[in-house]
C-alpha cells in the first residue's frame, strides 16, 4: 500500500508559554520551540505499521519553509521511506483551502492508496484533510481511531465520536483519513535515528514544479485570513491563591469545605 | 439580505442543545439576516425534530431520505450541496460530525471556510469578522472571511447563549426531492458503544482529575492518594488515556465522559474546550498548574500556580490530618 502522510511543523504547546509580540498582533516567535504536530506522529506511526504488515511505502509531505525539513527527517527517522517539502514564497499566507490545493497538486503527481493527516494541528481547525478529499473526490473520514484493511479496495475505519463511542464505516480506496491521537503508540525517535536519515535527500517542490497558479494559493488565494492574535478578556478568571504552601493549603481547605469537597 | 442556514444535529428524536445557540450566532453575524433551520434524516424521527425546530425558527427545511437515517457526513454533504443556496452562510456545530462534513462541504460549495468560531463581530463589506482560538486555547485570534460567494462556518457548542425557545410558528418546507443522488463510497456500519470501566466517574461528587502535568505513569499514585483522602475518584484528560495510563472510561471531555461533580480538582490540566465540554453542572473548579497562562485559570474558581507533583502530596497530608 502506498501511503502519503501530511505533516506540519507547529509551536509545541507543551514547551511554550505563548506571549504576544510588542505590537500585539502576532505571537512573540523569537524563542518558540517547534516540533511536529502531535496528531501527525500517530498518523505516521499508523502508516508505518500498515506498510510493515502489507508492504508498500510511506511518504511524508509538508508545506512550509526550509525549517520544516527537520520534521520530515524526524518522521523518516520513525520509519517513513520518503519525504517531500513543498515550499515557495507564493505559499505564504495560505488558508486551509490554499494548503489543501498545494497538497492536492502533489498527491496527483503520485499514486497513493491512502492519504493520512493528523485530526488537527496548531490552529485547531481540522480542515485540510476533508478539503483535500473533496478536491480529489475521494471519500473522507475524520477522527479515525481504528483502521482494518479488508482488501485492496476497501478498509474499515472507526471514528471517535462523542461520549467515547466509536462509529464504524466501510470506505473505498483511495481515501483520505484524519487520524486521532490514541490510535496507536508512536515510537520513540532518538538522536541516532535522526542521524541515520540526516543525509537523505529531500526534494523541494515549488509552485511551478507543482503546476500551481500562484494566485490560487498563498494570501492571494485566501478567502479566510487571520487578522491578529489577542488575549481575550475572560472576566475575572480564577481567584489565585498565593503565599506559602501552608497558607495556600489552609485557604484551599476552607474553600473545599464550603463547597462540599471535604 | 444575508441568508443564514443552521444545520440541526439530533439524537433519538430530539435536537442537540446547539439548535438553541444558532439564533444568537446568526444575530451576531447580521441582526437582519434571514435564518433557516435545516434538518436531514428519515421518517417520524425527522418529523418530530422538524416540528420541534418550527417552534424556534421561522423557516425550517426538512430533507427526508432513508440514506440520511444515520448522519453519515459524506451523504449529508451531498444533500446539503444541492439544498443550500450558493451565496448563503451555513452554520454547523463544531462536533465530531461537524469536523467530518464541513471542510469538504465548503470545497463543494466553493465557499469560504472558518472552523470552531466562538464569536462573531459582524460583516464589513464582503468580509465577516470572527473570533476563534489557536494552540489549544492559549491564544485567541480574529479572522475575516470573504463571504461574497457564501461560507461554511462551524461554531463551538456552548459558545453562544441559547434562546428561550418555543414562541415561533415556523413554516416547514419539504425539500426531499432536491437532495439529488446520495450514493456514497463511505458506508456507515454501526456505532460501538464505549466500554464500561472499573469506576463510574459520573457518579462521584468530587473528582481529582489529572492531565499532562502528572508527567509519569507512576505519579498517578499521588493523585490516587489525594482522591482517597478526599473520598473522591480519579479522572483524567485525554493525554492520559492516549498514553494508556488510565482507562478511557476515566476520561472527562466531549470524547469521553460528561460529569457533573460538585468539586472538580483540575491537576495539571491545561483546559482545552474539548475537556471542559465534558464538565457540566457548574462545579467548583480548583486548578493547579505550573503554567500561569494555562487556559484552565480562566474558567476555574480557584487557581494555584505550582507543580502538582509537589503540591498534591502536601495537600493529601493536610487533609488526612484534619
Amino acid at each position: 500500500m502506498e501511503i502519503l502522510v501530511c505533516v506540519k511543523r507547529v509551536p509545541d504547546t507543551a514547551e511554550n508559554e505563548f506571549e504576544l509580540n510588542g505590537a500585539g498582533n502576532d505571537l512573540d516567535r523569537d524563542d518558540l520551540v517547534y516540533s511536529v504536530n502531535e496528531w501527525d506522529n500517530y498518523a505516521v506511526e499508523e502508516a508505518i505499521q500498515m506498510v510493515d504488515k502489507m508492504g508498500g511505502s510511506v511518504t511524508v509531505v509538508t508545506v512550509g519553509d526550509d525549517e520544516s525539513e527537520e520534521i520530515l527527517r524526524r518522521e523518516m527517522a520513525m520509519g517513513a521511506n520518503n519525504g517531500v517539502l513543498l515550499s515557495d514564497d507564493a505559499f505564504e499566507g495560505s488558508d486551509g483551502k490554499g494548503i489543501a490545493t498545494i497538497l492536492k497538486a502533489e498527491i496527483e503527481k503520485g499514486s497513493y492508496d491512502l492519504i493520512l493527516t493528523g485530526a488537527q494541528a496548531d490552529e485547531g481547525a481540522g480542515q485540510v484533510g476533508g478539503m483535500v478529499a473533496a478536491m480529489l473526490d475521494y471519500p473522507y473520514a475524520s477522527l479515525v481511531n481504528k483502521i482494518d484493511v479488508m482488501d485492496d479496495k476497501k478498509i474499515k475505519v472507526g471514528r471517535e465520536i462523542e461520549g467515547g463511542n466509536q462509529e464504524m464505516n466501510e470506505i473505498s480506496l483511495p481515501c483520505v483519513l484524519s487520524i486521532q491521537t490514541g490510535i496507536n503508540e508512536p515510537r520513540y525517535v532518538g538522536i541516532r535515528g535522526i542521524r541515520k536519515v540526516s543525509s537523505v535527500e529531500i526534494p523541494v517542490k515549488s509552485a511551478s514544479d507543482l503546476g500551481l497558479d500562484a494566485a490560487s494559493v498563498g494570501s492571494a488565494g485566501a478567502k479566510t485570513r487571520r487578522v491578529d492574535y489577542f488575549v481575550p478578556d475572560m472576566g475575572e478568571g480564577a481567584e489565585m491563591l498565593e503565599g506559602s504552601t501552608e497558607e495556600i493549603i489552609a485557604k484551599l481547605i476552607e474553600k473545599l469545605k464550603a463547597k462540599g469537597g471535604l | 439580505m444575508t441568508q443564514i442556514y443552521a444545520y440541526i444535529p439530533f439524537k433519538n428524536g430530539s435536537a442537540e442543545d446547539v439548535a438553541l445557540e444558532y439564533p444568537a450566532a446568526a444575530k451576531k453575524i447580521d441582526a437582519a439576516a434571514m435564518l433557516t433551520a435545516v434538518v436531514t434524516g428519515s421518517g417520524a424521527e425527522l418529523d418530530s425534530v422538524a416540528t420541534e425546530m418550527s417552534k424556534i425558527y421561522e423557516q425550517v427545511i426538512k430533507v427526508d431520505n432513508q440514506a440520511l437515517a444515520y448522519p453519515n457526513a459524506e451523504v449529508v454533504r451531498k444533500a446539503l450541496v444541492n439544498i443550500i443556496p450558493k451565496d448563503a452562510i451555513l452554520l454547523v456545530a463544531h462536533t465530531t460530525f461537524g469536523m467530518d462534513i464541513a471542510p469538504g462541504l465548503s470545497v463543494k460549495m466553493d465557499a469560504a471556510y472558518a472552523a470552531d468560531i466562538v464569536d462573531f463581530e459582524g460583516i464589513e463589506g464582503t468580509r465577516l469578522k470572527m473570533v476563534r482560538q489557536e494552540l489549544g486555547g492559549a491564544v485567541s485570534t480574529h479572522v475575516t472571511a470573504d463571504i461574497s460567494a457564501g461560507a461554511v462556518i462551524t461554531i463551538r457548542p456552548g459558545a453562544f447563549a441559547p434562546v428561550d425557545g418555543g414562541a415561533a410558528n415556523g413554516t416547514i418546507t419539504d425539500k426531499s426531492a432536491d437532495a439529488g443522488d446520495l450514493a456514497s463510497t463511505r458506508k456507515f456500519l454501526e456505532v460501538v458503544e464505549a466500554e464500561v470501566g472499573d469506576v463510574d466517574i459520573t457518579k462521584s461528587d468530587v473528582l481529582v482529575s489529572i492531565g499532562r502535568g502528572i508527567e509519569e505513569q507512576e505519579n498517578i499514585e499521588l493523585a490516587q492518594e489525594l482522591a482517597t483522602a478526599m473520598n473522591a475518584v480519579v479522572s483524567c484528560s485525554r493525554p492520559i488515556v492516549d498514553a494508556k495510563w488510565l482507562e478511557k472510561s476515566r476520561q472527562v471531555g466531549t470524547s469521553g465522559q460528561t460529569v457533573k461533580p460538585k468539586v472538580y480538582m483540575a491537576m495539571g490540566i491545561s483546559g482545552s474546550f474539548q475537556h471542559l465540554g465534558g464538565l457540566k453542572g457548574n462545579p467548583f473548579i480548583v486548578a493547579v498548574n505550573k503554567n500561569p497562562k494555562a487556559p484552565i485559570f480562566q474558567v476555574a474558581d480557584v487557581g494555584i500556580v505550582t507543580d502538582i507533583l509537589e503540591f498534591m502530596p502536601e495537600l493529601t497530608e493536610a487533609i488526612s490530618s484534619l
